[in-house]
């Protein structure tokens, strides 16, 4: 298996069952998706051009994760002759083992690193703890969650479920010693706007860039043809920890690969479009290698699998991998939007982390099984994805193999069982007219109109995520027999 | 981490693709087939009119969108305009790497220049007022100027961690498109893509300018007439 959830998080109905109790939560997230909706709406409707951009995106894609084992061997010796040093890992564990080494060999003990969702994956951060090695997330949200104790909710901004009050009360708490300000009265002057936040997040990181000697990142797209590496950013703070350190290393999966520069003209079009409804975002940094007398003396690149091949092993699945990481199928989600990031147990929320993460750890663990049941398939997300995945297609796909898995198991489940002697009523209209007719009795009994939300024991499962309609007193054929005589 | 795991790591992934994507010959999908109808594909048709009056206009005003403050000067009247900037920030010592065009330094009269040569320490760069500096190529529809190292650009750390970024661009080299944009460039160098001032979204997807880098950005068009001696033309793109 490769990759994590969230250790100890529950499947996604109870989470999301605990996430709608979170009034203050559902309020920060109904603002900010509205918000970002908007944007990227009208930023994508300038673009005459948009679905013409989508279509080469996807066949972009695809055709790369066709000849994927060319284009990485292509982008490694460009890499090695522009003087870099590409690593290959299997796995979570291995990506982290090569990191951790890489640095531990430059002596140092302190890391910045720019926002990164390969190394999210990974858990780098906490296997770079156990190495000795502090690692300090520089993006504005990953500082939020990272001072926060908390976990990332959104994949393009992982504090999206705090409001500004919150992520004071988090800056005042936790950066009192003398990064706010020498004087304690600072931190307690600290106000809420955003732009006094986003000042104590500048001083608290200063110092950090200035003096750091190794810089982790992660890449937007790696260029075959050119071995030219690109990041997207908006804050500065990525191009701080790409171009002042000595030493960077860059973490990304093997499904980054684009084949030419030339490619770049379409991601770099749909990509900021999509995910924070810019036109372009403010800083996009490219380096091949190393160069003279600018930045890193030292580059190197992790190539990561952990569970991308088995899912390109999946001719439905792995359109997943087309994935750019732009966030706004998140944005779109009425089920995300509601239940927010955490409910999904693991750092790829909303639908493409519906798809993705089954697909990258398997479907062993609850969280993974249901996650491709936390969506009402009403396809917004298709529709806005700028690479055309077809998201409801693979959950509807991957529903399919939770279910075959689960046949495959020595004791039915209960849920299995129903559904066969509901195969068995169904099949003649004779057992259905009975069937109708016992479920008319219960209702009379019953003696309720209101819907039922929640039955008992066993049972219960069905009425976790809805609700159940009272059986009507009678059926429709009786109904017709009775007044058409 | 030895040769021998590194290497067959690398075998394993390799190995896994593979057989991922079964036989790829079967499925040969020809890059010369992705559809590019998209505008400018490719860098579009030649001429591209680089600077042309209504490109100039949309880059400034895009410019404008981000935050930036941004403006057109004739070509006479750009080392004022310089001066002026400098004077708007009350700069008293700016960083300008080689290369900075001769017939706008007259600009740069008032201010102490640091001219990188040897590098300036981190520190130092940390205490000066801004960096001015030219650009590589510029594209209008979103407000994109890319520096590349080249001369008046320097290294990347120059126009990072100075809190004032003065950029002056020649019109010409202001084209419309991104894609345009991109076939100019030379992918080897280590390029940066400035769209705005440093800002962040973070807080409520409020957008709020001015993070780590250079928290005001001040762009100077100078007008193509009559052009600068030594200035890099735009010439056509390397056909790949």
């Amino acid at each position: 298996m490769n990759g994590t959830t969230f250790l100890g998080m529950p499947a996604f109905p109870r989470a999301a069952r605990d996430a709608l109790g979170d009034a203050q939560l559902r309020r920060n997230l109904a603002e900010a998706t509205r918000t970002i909706r908007d944007k990227r709406a009208e930023a994508v409707g300038e673009l005459p051009d948009w679905e013409e951009l989508r279509e080469a995106g996807r066949v972009l894609k695809e055709h790369t994760l066709r000849h994927l084992d060319r284009y990485l061997l292509q982008f490694e010796e460009r890499v090695t002759a522009a003087g870099g040093t590409v690593h290959w890992a299997r796995d979570a564990a291995e990506a982290n083992r090569i990191v951790a080494d890489l640095v531990r060999r430059t002596g140092r003990s302190e890391v910045v690193k720019v926002k990164s969702m390969a190394t999210q994956e990974t858990g780098l951060n906490t296997a770079l703890e156990q190495a000795g090695v502090r690692a300090y997330e520089t993006d504005l949200a990953e500082l939020i969650v990272q001072l926060g104790q908390d976990r990332p909710s959104h994949i393009l901004v992982p504090a999206i479920h705090r409001n500004r009050a919150e992520i004071r009360e988090i800056f005042r708490r936790e950066m009192g010693t003398g990064a706010v300000g020498d004087d304690p009265a600072d931190t307690d002057a600290l106000g809420d706007d955003p732009h006094e936040l986003a000042e104590a997040a500048r001083r608290h990181l200063r110092e950090k860039f200035l003096r750091a000697e190794v810089g982790i990142c992660g890449a937007n797209f790696l260029v075959a043809e050119t071995g030219t590496v690109v990041v997207a950013e908006s804050e500065g703070n990525g191009r701080m920890c790409v171009s002042l350190p000595e030493t960077l290393i860059c973490l990304a999966g093997i499904e980054k690969v684009v084949p030419r520069w030339q490619d770049l003209e379409v991601f770099l079009q749909l990509l900021p479009r999509s995910a924070t409804g810019e036109r372009m975002n403010p800083y996009t940094s490219t380096w091949t290698g190393t160069a003279d007398r600018d930045g890193p003396r030292e580059f190197h690149v992790v190539l990561l699998d952990g569970g991308r091949t088995a899912t390109l092993a999946d001719p439905i699945g792995r359109q997943a991998l087309n994935c750019i990481r732009c966030s706004a199928c998140l944005n779109v989600c009425p089920v995300y939007e509601r239940v927010g990031g955490h409910a999904y147990g693991s750092v790829y929320p909303g639908p493409i982390g519906a798809i993705l993460g089954p697909q990258l750890r398997g479907t062993a663990s609850a969280v993974d099984r249901s996650l491709p049941y936390a969506s009402t398939l009403c396809g917004a997300c298709y529709e806005v994805c700028p690479v055309k995945i077809n998201i409801p297609e693979v959950l509807v796909h991957l529903r399919a193999r939770v279910v075959d898995d689960s046949r495959r198991r020595p004791l039915p489940r209960l849920e299995g069982l129903a559904m066969a002697v509901a195969r068995w009523a169904l099949s003649s209209p004779r057992r259905l007219a009975g069937a109708q007719r016992m479920a008319a009795a219960a209702a009379r009994l019953l003696r309720r109109d209101r819907p039922i939300r929640r039955l008992p024991g066993p049972l219960a499962g069905w009425t976790d995520a809805r609700d159940l309609p009272v059986p009507a007193p009678e059926s429709f054929r009786t109904w017709w027999r009775r007044t058409h005589p | 981490m030895t040769v021998s795991s590194r290497s067959a790591a690398r075998e394993e992934v390799l190995a896994r693709v593979r057989s991922a994507v079964g036989d790829s010959s079967a499925v040969e999908q020809s890059y010369a087939q992705v559809p590019r109808g998209y505008r400018d594909a490719g860098g579009g048709e030649r001429p591209w009119e680089a600077g042309a009056p209504q490109t100039v206009a949309l880059f400034l005003e895009r410019l404008a969108d981000y935050g930036a403050s941004a403006r057109l000067v004739d070509a006479s009247a750009a080392p004022s305009a310089i001066a002026e900037a400098l004077a708007g920030r009350s700069a008293s010592t700016v960083v300008v790497p080689h290369g900075f065009p001769e017939q706008w330094r007259a600009g740069l009269a008032g201010v102490r220049v640091l001219g990188d040569d040897p590098p300036v320490g981190l520190d130092a760069l940390d205490a000066v007022d801004g960096a001015v500096t030219t650009a590589a190529i510029a594209a209008a529809a979103t407000g994109t100027f890319v520096l590349d190292g080249g001369p008046g650009q320097g290294r990347r750390a120059l126009t990072l961690v100075p809190d004032y970024h003065l950029c002056v661009i020649p019109a010409d080299r202001i084209v419309r498109s991104v894609p345009q944009a991109l076939a100019r460039l030379d992918p080897v160098r280590p390029l940066t893509l400035v769209s705005g001032p440093s800002a962040t979204s973070d807080i409520e997807m409020k957008r709020v300018e001015g993070v780590h880098g250079p928290r005001t950005l001040e762009v100077l068009v100078v007008a193509a007439e009559p052009p600068p001696e030594d200035h890099r033309p735009i010439d056509d793109p390397a056909e790949s």
